[in-house]
């Protein structure tokens, strides 16, 4: 559980808040999508979740204790957080050394070493590049070593800061089918992102913050029909949200935000109107 | 003649065992609109880096094959000389930004170049009030916001009246009314200056309006080329393209038997189309 109570944070020497009084309860296995606006406070918010950033008013507590209780290194080992900009986070000369230097660092066994980087390099279609530097993969790809390197801890609760930048159509695929498994396993799964089509896919609790508050916390398919809400904090309805908002018919659901959603409420309207149409298979 | 030229374009990193593109033709026309698209690692990069002499000056390998740029045989230029007939904006503003102010670091590539003094003032201030950010000219670029950082690095780029433009994600870590802002800039300095202009996004939702053509790379090699409309089929769902969420829906809908025949674009061309057929 990750607990954030009457938060408020300046950076020193700037006169204004970037958070005002933030209140968040994340409960073990939730899926929580932090939106906003840039320069909304997202970023500032999740590095208080290992300890980065501590609270000028309020606390932060992860799993009933004071974030302020405990050192970064020991937070992190609970609260894995994977940083927007990967050249931040990577420094190894292979991606199978960024992976296993954690490991060796925490106390494990070569051998478990060994399987965990294995694994997880497969997971997140790694593999190929294990021998590889870092910095001669893609952008996609380092952000995904980046990802991994955090992952193989095996941390609790795990934050990514705008995971799918610079990912393909696939790769964003495979990582909501990750995140899904991460969920499953009974971990809490927190990102950072502005990518509306992603969320509106994964469908997630939605954060949405702006100018530091907290102004809506909500399912995924109940913020992002709300246009006002949406748009105070810079985002845009996804375009299945706004097509089927376009739709000169009446009697409309309000909670579409997928092309499966709406190809369902198509489907069934439709069917009365051309009768005689038949699916085509293959 | 073209303002993009390339005939057989192959480069393999050093040291890499395969290449990164090969044999990549292709001939952009004056003014056009482009989006380059492909799953990661497709080689889209690879080619950007090579029409600004990025590529061998600066990442070393074996090219092979003719690039022309502006008409100029990129070859027998320096990446400084082919700065004045084309652009680059990353991803990250933050790599393009670094001096103290916003008005200072627009200016700086034309100093570089040596344009005279009255020229270079009237230049920026074009700049700047071509991408809407002449009231931020004395703030330092880490006062903005990601989004007027983005404006800032397409005007110094600007302020060099590069014939060709080329942005490589230029919208990716900013918000989407943001993006979608940024993005509204490159189209109208597109149409108002015919500058040539080579997109690089996965977010084709955002984007594909005011592309004329999209091609689509996939293992090095150019795989579908032609209008948004014409490429956004099967055949790039099946690469892994992002298609816009009204394609795929209306890709679904045709698999459902229902007679819509067109591919849209934009939420305004697939509610245009489901308005007739909810209606008959």
């Amino acid at each position: 559980m990750i607990s954030v109570n009457n938060v408020s944070f300046r950076y020193a020497g700037t006169p204004s808040n970037v958070l005002t009084n933030v209140n968040l309860q994340i409960k073990d296995g939730d899926f929580v999508a932090i939106m906003g606006e840039n320069g909304a406070g997202k970023t500032t918010l999740v590095k208080m979740f290992n300890g980065l950033l501590q609270p000028r008013e309020g606390n932060v507590c992860v799993d009933g204790v004071n974030t302020r209780e405990k050192s970064v290194a020991q937070l992190s080992r609970d609260v894995g957080l994977i940083f927007q900009n990967p050249d931040h986070q990577l420094f190894a000369e292979t991606v199978s050394e960024e992976l296993s230097f954690s490991l060796r660092n925490f106390g494990f066994d070569e051998e478990v070493i060994k399987r965990r980087v294995t694994n997880i390099s497969t997971a997140l279609d790694l593999d190929k590049y294990v021998e590889s530097s870092p910095f001669i993969l893609s952008g996609g790809e380092r952000k995904r070593v980046a990802l991994a390197a955090i992952l193989v801890w095996d941390p609790k609760h795990i934050v990514m800061d705008e995971p799918t930048i610079g990912q393909d159509y696939l790769q964003k695929d495979r990582l909501r089918n990750f995140i899904v498994q991460l969920i499953s396993q009974g971990k809490t799964v927190v990102i950072v992102t502005h990518d509306v089509e992603f969320v509106a896919e994964c469908k997630p609790r939605i954060v949405l913050l702006s100018k530091g508050t907290i102004i809506a916390d909500n399912s995924a398919s109940k913020i992002l029909t709300n246009n006002e809400i949406v748009t105070r904090a810079s985002l845009v309805r996804p375009q299945i949200a706004e097509l089927i908002h376009q739709l000169p018919i009446s009697e409309k659901p309000s909670d579409i935000i997928d092309a499966y959603g709406a190809r369902d409420f198509l489907v069934s309207r439709l069917r009365g109107i051309h009768p005689n149409t038949k699916k085509i298979c293959g | 003649m073209p303002a993009i030229s390339t005939r057989d374009l192959t480069f393999t990193y050093a040291g890499a065992n395969a290449p990164s593109m090969e044999s990549v033709s292709l001939s952009v026309e004056k003014g056009e609109f482009v989006i380059l698209t492909g799953p990661s690692g497709c080689g889209k990069t690879t080619f950007c880096r090579c029409l600004n002499g990025l590529i061998p000056n600066f990442y070393s390998g074996e090219l092979r094959g003719d690039i022309f740029v502006d008409e100029v045989n990129v070859s027998e230029k320096s990446t400084a000389e082919l700065s004045r007939h084309i652009g680059f904006v990353f991803q990250n503003p933050e790599n393009q930004l670094f001096s103290l102010s916003v008005e200072r670091d627009v200016a700086f590539g034309l100093e570089n170049l040596g344009v005279p003094e009255e020229e270079a003032l009237a230049r920026v201030k074009w700049a700047m009030k071509s991408t809407g950010i002449e009231n931020l000219r004395n703030k330092a670029p880490y006062e903005l916001s990601g989004g007027q950082q983005q404006r800032a690095a397409i005007a110094g780029v600007l302020a060099m009246k590069p014939n060709i433009i080329v942005l490589d994600e230029p919208t990716s870590f900013l918000d989407p009314k943001s993006a979608e802002d940024i993005i509204g800039v490159i189209a109208q300095l597109n149409r108002e200056y015919r500058i040539t202009t080579i997109l690089v996004e996965h977010r084709l939702d955002i984007v594909s309006r005011y592309a004329n053509r999209v091609i689509i790379m996939d293992q090095g090699k150019v795989v579908l080329d032609g209008a948004p409309s014409e490429v956004y089929g099967d055949k790039a769902r099946l690469i892994g393209i992002g298609l816009p969420k009204v394609t795929t829906l209306f890709q679904m809908l045709r698999r459902e038997g229902f007679p819509l025949y067109t591919n849209p674009i934009t939420v305004e061309q697939a509610s245009g189309e489901l308005s007739k057929v909810l209606q008959k």
